[in-house]
């Protein structure tokens, strides 16, 4: 038996989405740019796919720019607003929470944020007040703990500021809205159940962009096409979706802090995203725990710095304060059932008590 | 303003003195969660009041000994020469 959680990372093809990715595939190969009849249905099918993408965010079709994943998104977002924005200055403002690939894509000021993971508006509004500020940074709903960040008033902020918003939407993308007031926003197809390798950038009229990449290649048609018809399917359900997924994590965020001893579940109880929870255990080493479950059959994530190729703890974690080790991150989708939920509930207990047995530190 | 540099200067001296000389329990070279694990152990062994000094240079530890204080309702001093200093307060 085995049972995948971890949809933040990568949620599974949607049914729709392969049926398209294979019916794409008979014009999608051809070069789009091409003349002759044949590439014109290529045309046709990038048209169609961008405009369906776009009506689905709520965007101008203009306003959409695609490339190869949510971590190429985030680099064309930061790279190009910083350089749409070089009159005005040199500073980047971003959450200390934000996805890596945000982080990664410039040196920037981090606003601290509070034990949910919540950034501190009071500081943001002082850190994009500041002179030289070219672009500040917040992602709709953090990746490892769900709590949803409060885009809306840093919008406001930030206008008022004359800052532009860039908002890193991948976790919400087709699970719920994003408030608008943003200048720019990224999403990922395989995080709402397209194929990998589609990443989306959008990028208002008005706002100020330079695309950073010295060349636009074709796109990868046919994921494009199966990331267009997958995201029209998954928000026709979404909101019946996102209830059924967040009354799972309801029960698990209750059941693990009745069952298992000395654990912290992390992140905001409510205003969170709807498919995804983190805890951590203390005294249990977070790979072990990784290992014990996956032997269980449970694919789960883990931002304990055991797991990670950097052997540094989850920086989100670190910017909350919260137990950094024997951490577990669960992230549902469509496919989940709830019984899968109950299994792991009902394994979850042992399996921990085991490894604390086994360190000694039982009853610590 | 002298008023305030007075408190101030009353405040350290009453921080230095409580951890002038700490128990010290090297962990260095050990991985999470075992640093957390050894001050678990050892803090007990010590009076209330006292403060135990953990030397640990896995980056996991200055996340995870404020949070085991704060779940253990014991008391984080702050970093102080390559360690975390923690007072024993129950």
């Amino acid at each position: 038996m085995s049972t995948y959680f971890d949809a933040a990372a990568a949620a599974p093809l949607h049914p729709v989405a392969r049926q398209a990715l294979a019916a794409a595939l008979d014009n999608g190969w051809l070069d789009p740019g091409k003349l002759y009849s044949q590439a014109r249905r290529a045309r046709q099918l990038l048209d169609a796919a961008r405009g369906s993408i776009a009506e689905s965010l709520g965007v101008r079709d203009d306003e959409l720019h695609l490339c190869g994943s949510g971590t190429e998104a985030a680099y064309l977002a930061v790279r190009g607003g910083m350089a749409g924005r070089h009159r005005a200055g040199v500073t980047f403002v971003h959450s200390a929470v934000e996805h890596s690939s945000v982080l990664l894509a410039t040196p920037g000021v981090a606003v601290p944020v509070d034990r949910y993971g919540r950034v501190e508006l009071d500081a943001f509004a002082k850190a994009v007040r500041a002179p030289g500020v070219a672009l500040a940074a917040l992602m709709s709903a953090n990746h490892e703990v769900g709590t949803v960040q409060p885009v809306a008033e840093a919008a406001r902020l930030c206008a008022d500021a004359g800052v532009p918003l860039y908002v890193d939407a991948a976790q919400s993308v087709g699970r719920m809205n994003v408030p608008n007031g943003w200048s720019m926003l990224t999403a990922s197809a395989h995080k709402w159940g397209g194929p990998p390798g589609v990443g989306v950038l959008v990028v208002r009229k008005g706002a100020r962009w330079i695309d950073p990449r010295p060349a636009v290649g074709p796109p990868n048609l046919p994921a494009l096409v199966a990331a267009a018809a997958s995201l029209r399917a998954v928000l026709s359900t979404a909101g019946a979706e996102a209830a059924r997924l967040s009354a799972l994590v309801d029960r698990v965020r209750a059941t693990v802090a009745e069952t298992v001893p000395d654990v912290e579940v992390v992140g905001d109880p409510v205003d969170r995203l709807p498919h995804l929870v983190t805890f951590s255990c203390l005294y249990v080493d977070g790979e072990a725990l990784l290992h014990a479950l996956d032997r269980h059959g449970f694919a789960v994530s883990s931002g304990s710095s055991c797991t990670s190729s950097t052997l540094r703890p989850s920086h989100v974690l670190e910017a909350m304060g919260v137990l950094s080790h024997g951490n577990v991150r669960i992230s549902l989708h469509r496919d989940t059932t709830s019984d899968e939920v109950d299994r792991f509930l009902s394994v979850l207990p042992g399996v921990v008590a085991d490894l604390r047995a086994q360190a000694g530190v039982s009853g610590l | 303003m002298n008023d305030c540099a007075g408190e101030r200067a009353v405040h350290d001296c009453a921080g230095e003195r409580a951890v002038s000389d700490p128990e010290v329990l090297d962990c260095r070279g050990q991985r999470c969660p075992l640093p957390v694990i050894a001050l678990a152990r050892r803090l007990p062994e010590l009076p209330v009041g006292a403060v135990l000094r953990v030397l640990a240079d896995d980056p996991a530890a200055a996340v995870d000994i404020p949070a085991w204080c704060r779940m253990r309702g014991q008391e984080y001093v702050g970093a102080a020469a390559g360690g975390y200093d923690v007072r024993r307060t129950n």
